[in-house]
């Protein structure tokens, strides 16, 4: 009888995660991210340009940037590629690209083909920096002030819509209003 | 009015849903024949209703109607017609109206195929096929309402998204919903038994063929999808383990197993709990495939829409139907007894290896796909998993599974004696490995160590699967469409396993910036750039490229891949030029403006993947010809001679 009762007593723990989950997910439908209000985490990584070059968190000390993670192998990213391209020409605030478990000639390929949005790349082959930043996967995009805190989180592709009413309001406030 | 009159037509196909479920249940529960009689009636009116909402909802898309919301946000007056139809089921809320709308269609196609169904149990089937409806109707009703105003109108609409212009959008989700929506009939039957609370040889007989029908058209619908990522989403993948792509795939391998279980239960009587509760997984999956996809949980490629008020009525939904389905079985299936048994050889153990195999394989994919949310959940942090995690975990449980495919198809039931077809086995080995070694070595020169296994599994698979059919033949014995179909479907399989080891171990790829008459060389193929020139599509302004490709100095093609760039929502999407040659596909992609004339192109050379989606549709051809077995539709009480073991005495 009991082993008739497994399957039930495993859906309802499911139940319980998922419910947990929505949860999690306020309005705006993103898993929240434990490290909105906190200090992004600090990072010395190589860069994907030049691997001799790293790229620091400490040099980005006292400026706003987008911290975007990516990689050819997702279809997202591909998608909101475009939109990157349009945040780099504005030219508001700079974006800092974290290429994840990715192949560096790959990357290197896309960013020729497709443009370059990024001030600059830093490679994550094993993945840990993503975990760091908590990624659920990519794409994700990160708006860190120029204390080193997370303001806003986005998962999914970036769209020119979130650019213009959530990310760059939050730069121009403090900024002074360019736009 | 339109829109009102598709409204209410939904509020009225909502009660004779409710009205379905309450006399298929309802009727046989207190033997009340007359209310049972009524369900057919519930049905048609149901079904009458959900159509005449959906084409209220496509009218008013054809007419441009832009006071309604749906319509204004997913269309547009420079939309082409042909868009305009299919933008229908652009977004959510008219993806749910289509989800609706086939349910209604399977559920006439089981009333009126219930015939040489014991009344009772066709009413109680109908009934939980009411209930299904029900739930959908009431959260389309209550979340995601398709026919709500606009006050003003809008002047015109913001458009279909971009990426969902092509013909792939018309018949991509109409097909994979079909599949989707098909389990609930398998489903259904499931309910029905435990209700009843008797499960025989016949049940299995009447529920294969809904669910190898089910089953054919989810395969067609992942392969569309596939194939539709492949051209559309503009950079050569064909398979990226997205959720959206995952929610489709776990219910394909419960399903497959399904399958394969069902034919346990038919010809044994064997597996009844196991056959029921993959009948409840297949559906749960599907529909916790819609909630994942729709309710924001998980973010992907696909979610078009999400909303979390949404996903908490569907998680409720969820409950209610899972949930009660699992207590049921809970409270039911002890009653089944199985009470032959078979030998370690037997057919039945090697179908029993593929139903745990698929399972396996089937919560690999379950678990990567919520792993990010279950640890978010246990507050552990977020983990992160993609390819890196999918592609080697899932090959732990395919590999074996092709290998048992080869022998247990020549496994007898009951007894486990493989004598009579070892012999032939092993050769068909022999000249797989050959075949297989010699196209990974000879064909192309490098290859990893998988590649010759994964060409040799594919090759053997046929063979082995071409051995009994070509027996019959030459002893002028007809072959059955069912076997025709297990046949075809194997074949197919075996060509997919093949067609995927080829492109995952021989794509190439290379991304080249070319002036005008500059050229590139990858592998076999020359592409010489001729410039790009501006094009004006109905709703969009694009640059086309030209570039002719050689091959060892013979004209292959022009090719001419485009940018994009639509009005309304100013994106830019890539349109891929592909073109097959030599069993290779040549996609070419336009990268960025470089300047001075200079554009970067993305070339990849990826062989015989073209063959991956024809091996999809051969296996779902298979399916089609399985479920067409005229077997299915004589009841077993009329047969003479029963099949050979049978255990006669269930429940």
């Amino acid at each position: 009888m009991t082993r008739f009762l497994l399957p039930l007593a495993a859906f309802v723990l499911l139940a319980v995660v998922l419910a947990i989950g929505i949860r999690h997910s306020p309005e705006k439908g993103v898993i929240a991210s434990p490290l909105l209000g906190k200090p992004a985490p600090q990072f010395a990584l190589p860069s994907l340009t030049d691997p001799a070059q790293q790229v620091r968190s400490t040099d980005l000390k006292g400026h706003w940037y987008l911290f975007n993670v990516w990689g050819t192998w997702c279809g997202g990213c591909r998608e909101e590629h475009e939109t990157l391209l349009q945040v780099h020409h504005a030219g508001v605030v700079p974006i800092i690209g974290l290429d994840w478990k990715d192949d560096d000639t790959q990357a290197l390929g896309w960013l020729t083909q497709l443009g370059n949005p990024y001030q600059s790349v830093a490679t994550d082959h094993s993945g840990r920096e993503a975990i760091e930043w908590g990624v659920y996967g990519a794409p994700e995009t990160f708006l860190v002030n120029p204390q080193g805190i997370v303001v806003y989180k986005h998962i999914g592709a970036l769209t020119t819509d979130t650019w213009t009413r959530e990310i760059l309001p939050r730069v121009s406030a403090t900024a002074g209003g360019s736009s | 009015m339109l829109p009102e009159l598709g409204h209410f037509a939904l509020i009225l196909a909502l009660l004779l849903a409710g009205l379905q479920a309450f006399f298929g249940i309802a009727g046989p529960a207190f033997a009340r024949e007359r209310w049972s009689n009524a369900v057919t009636f519930a049905v048609a009116g149901q079904a009458v209703m959900v159509a005449t909402a959906a084409a209220c909802l496509i009218t008013s898309f054809v007419n441009e109607d832009f006071s309604v919301a749906y319509v204004a946000e997913n269309s547009n007056s420079a939309l082409p017609l042909f868009y305009r139809v299919a933008a229908m089921w652009g977004a959510h809320e008219g993806s749910l109206l289509l989800w609706i709308l086939l349910l209604a269609g399977w559920t006439v196609a089981v009333a009126l195929g219930s015939g040489r169904l014991p009344p009772r149990f066709a009413a109680r089937v109908l009934g939980v096929l009411g209930v299904v409806s029900f739930g959908f109707l009431l959260f389309t009703l209550a979340t995601s309402n398709p026919f709500l105003r606009l006050d003003p109108p809008a002047p015109d609409g913001r458009d279909l998204n971009p990426i969902l212009q092509d013909p792939g959008l018309a018949v991509h989700p109409p097909i994979l919903y079909t599949g989707y929506v098909g389990f609930s009939v398998a489903f259904a039957f499931a309910c029905a038994a435990m209700l009843e609370g008797k499960l025989d040889q016949n049940w299995a007989r009447w529920t294969r063929p809904w669910t190898t029908s089910a089953w054919a058209f989810l395969t067609c619908g992942i392969a569309l999808g596939s194939f539709w990522a492949y051209y559309e989403l503009g950079w050569g993948g064909f398979w990226f383990w997205d959720p959206v792509e995952n929610a489709s795939f776990m219910p394909w391998l419960v399903g497959t197993a399904l399958v394969h279980s069902l034919a346990v239960t038919d010809k044994r009587g064997l597996f009844k709990s196991w056959t029921l509760l993959l009948a409840i997984l297949a559906f749960s999956l599907s529909l916790l495939g819609t909630f994942l996809v729709r309710s924001g949980v998980l973010v992907s490629v696909h979610s078009f829409a999400a909303d979390p008020t949404r996903g908490i009525f569907i998680l409720a939904f969820l409950i209610i139907m899972i949930g009660g389905a699992l207590a049921l079985y809970a409270w039911r299936a002890p009653l089944l007894r199985s009470s032959a048994g078979f030998e370690l050889g037997a057919r039945e153990s090697f179908l029993l290896f593929n139903n745990v195999l698929l399972v396996i394989a089937a919560a690999t994919v379950f678990a990567g796909t919520l792993a990010p949310l279950i640890s978010d959940a246990l507050k552990l942090g977020t983990l992160s998993v993609g390819p890196p995690y999918f592609n080697p975990t899932f090959m732990v449980s395919m590999l074996p599974l092709m290998a048992l495919l080869a022998v247990g198809i020549h496994a007898n039931w009951k007894r486990g004696r493989l004598k009579d077809s070892e012999r032939m086995l092993l050769l068909t080995l022999l000249a797989a490995a050959v075949l297989g070694c010699g196209f990974a070595y000879g064909l192309y020169s490098h290859a990893s160590v998988l590649t010759p296994v994964g060409l040799t599994l594919g090759v053997w698979i046929v063979l082995s699967s071409l051995l009994d059919p070509i027996d019959r033949w030459r002893r002028g014995l007809t072959l059955p469409r069912a076997v025709l179909g297990m046949t075809v479907a194997h074949c197919g399989l075996a060509l997919a396993v093949f067609a995927l080891t080829t492109v995952q171990s021989f794509t190439l790829e290379r991304d080249v910036a070319l002036a005008p008459g500059g050229t590139a060389t990858v592998g076999s193929y020359e592409f010489r750039f001729g410039g790009v020139k501006p094009v004006q599509g109905p709703n969009y302004d694009a640059v086309a490229g030209s570039v002719t490709v050689t091959r060892h100095g013979a004209p292959v093609a022009v090719m001419s891949p485009q940018k994009r760039s639509y009005w309304v929502q100013h994106q830019v999407t890539s349109e891929t030029a592909i073109r097959v040659d030599h069993g290779n596909n040549v996609l070419l992609a336009l990268g960025e403006d470089l300047g001075a004339g200079r554009w970067s192109i993305r070339i990849q050379i990826r062989p015989l993947v073209s063959l991956v989606w024809i091996a999809a549709f051969i296996m779902a051809v298979g399916g089609a010809l399985a479920a067409s077995d005229r077997r299915y539709r004589t009841a077993r009480a009329l047969e003479s001679a029963p099949v050979e073991g049978a255990a006669g005495q269930p429940g």
